[in-house]
């Protein structure tokens, strides 16, 4: 599937969506931004409708920009071959996303990966602990402000 | 009436069968299994934190130790997530040698699962095997670029160094014997009465399901959904070859198994391919000094001999990634553990977990 479709799919779902969405990004790197109390809506849409089909979370992570974490899901169709980035975002002190695990149980481990580095709290998750890290564990290691101290090699 | 409950037992993480340090935590009632509850991390190096300090090229090594018996597969994703970033568009002959060495590695990884499980399930001459041919592969790397796990071979716009002379002729003679060690561990394995019974209709999990908990690579194809991404999408030169991709049709223990042999006979036969079709040339486009891909983003994946690797670069302009993450299949594919051991016999644990073939160097990263 052509970038163009995929732009021709994007001002579909903003026409739909109107406030609740914006398109970020540039041509192969453009995503869907939602907003997070509209965000299980939209992707329980992707992975229904028939004209989408996002059978498939492949992948699911979290970046840090310094003044809000963005949660980034990458959703394959696998029946259209085509593929749909979603983007949400929350802010650093209080940093919540609704769990996706209703919709995919995939996000299950990849949800926990996030609260355990970024610690992002994904509500109504059905076993939010940390999973790499132990339990006893003080801080989110991927953040930007996380200092390393004496664990940082000298360079 | 006798009053029975359940009890904890520990698997690991000190456990041979859990290929590394993982540690199930298992609820039995009796010999049958509540619950089993993996619980990862021993390995955990934080590499992608170390990413954001290191250069896009010293990011390289690293990938060799996350799914360290493919990391001819590890290199490919992620110097092909660079490229795309960049452009970098790469010699022919280096697609070529990409595509011989990430599928003689498939070959090899696989000969380690099917190794490790024999050895699981009790039949330790299964894994002298498995590792037996696994080292006239690894005598081939060793001769393209001096290491035997750790390659670091592929690089940012080809591959580190052309073939030595020696190098065809004896891939050449591994492809000619490889067909008769398949036999022999057909004869050894598959037409072993106890290993097709402690395998068959064990751990089953739909093709639906499969998709749902995201399970990729052989173990979802064992349950009949047709997603390669050499096929879905193809990287580099893929579109190329002429290869089947091996379905299995109700996901159980012995698909998952049948899917990996036959796999592998795909693979001689990529390799075949290729090494008629490699053209003379250069190995190594020209590309800068210091790497400073444009801020953005991409995210790339490749079929990795235990599923979909994928890896999710955001640049800001820099020397360094400003974040990446990668998508480890191992590390997905132990989502489906617990469901799939609920009701099963506590040694089936074992064959789920050595056919899910999960690896503890990438599920920790």
């Amino acid at each position: 599937m052509s970038n163009r479709d995929i732009n021709n799919s994007l001002a579909e779902l903003q026409a739909r969506y109107l406030e609740d969405v914006k398109i970020i990004g540039e041509e192969a790197q453009s995503a869907l931004l939602a907003l997070p109390h509209r965000l299980l809506d939209i992707l329980e849409f992707l992975k229904t409708n028939e004209s989408y089909q996002f059978n498939m979370l492949r992948n699911l992570t979290a970046v840090d920009y310094l003044e809000y974490i963005e949660v980034v899901y990458h959703l394959y169709s696998l029946p259209l071959r085509q593929a749909i980035t979603v983007k949400t975002r929350c802010g650093m002190e209080d940093s919540q996303i609704p769990s996706a695990t209703v919709i995919w149980p995939s996000a299950n481990f990849q949800e926990r990966e996030i609260y355990d580095l970024l610690g992002v709290r994904f509500t109504e998750h059905p076993d939010l602990r940390r999973i790499l890290l132990r339990d006893e564990f003080d801080g989110h290691p991927l953040r930007k402000t996380y200092n390393i101290g004496n664990a940082g090699e000298r360079r | 009436m006798l009053k029975t409950e359940t009890f904890t037992l520990n698997m690991g993480p000190q456990h041979p069968s859990t290929h590394g340090v993982l540690q199930v935590v298992l609820e039995l009632d009796g010999e049958t299994v509540v619950q089993a509850i993996p619980n990862m991390g021993y390995l955990h190096r934080g590499i992608e934190k170390l990413a954001e300090s290191r250069t896009y090229a010293q990011f390289i090594p690293y990938t060799d130790r996350l799914d360290y018996v493919s990391s001819m597969g590890n290199n490919l994703g992620y110097c092909q997530t660079v490229e795309k970033m960049i452009g970098i568009k790469v010699p022919e002959r280096a697609e070529y040698l990409r595509i011989i060495m990430t599928e003689l590695n498939r070959i090899a990884s696989h000969l380690i699962f099917m190794g490790s499980l024999a050895i699981d399930l009790g039949a330790s001459t299964g894994m002298m095997f498995g590792f037996r041919s696994r080292e006239r592969i690894l005598d081939l790397f060793d001769m393209a670029c001096g290491a035997r796990q750790t390659y670091t071979y592929i690089r940012f716009g080809g591959v580190s160094a052309d073939i030595p002379s020696e190098f065809i002729p004896a891939l050449q003679r591994f492809l000619a014997d490889f067909p008769a060690m398949l036999d022999e561990y057909h004869r050894l394995l598959t037409g072993n009465e106890i290993l097709y019974h402690r395998l068959k209709n064990t751990g089953l999990i739909s093709g639906q399901r499969a998709l749902e908990i995201g399970l990729t690579g052989p173990a979802l194809r064992a349950s009949g959904v047709d997603y390669d991404i050499r096929k879905v999408e193809p990287y580099g030169i893929y579109d190329r070859f002429d290869f089947s991709v091996p379905l299995g049709q109700v996901g159980d223990c012995w698909d998952r198994y049948i899917v990996r042999m036959e796999e592998m006979k795909q693979s001689a036969s990529i390799v075949t391919q290729a090494l008629e079709q490699m053209p003379e040339g250069t190995v190594m486009a020209t590309i800068p000094k210091v790497l400073k891909p444009p801020a953005g983003e991409v995210y790339h994946s490749i079929e990795n001999p235990r599923g979909e690797l994928g890896f999710y670069i955001v640049s800001d302009g820099g020397t360094n990634p400003y974040r990446l993450h990668v998508r480890r299949p191992s590390f997905i594919n132990l989502q489906v553990l617990n469901e799939t051991c609920q009701g099963l016999l506590i040694g089936d644990v074992v064959a789920v977990l050595a056919t899910l073939d999960s690896l503890m160097g990438e599920v920790d990263c």
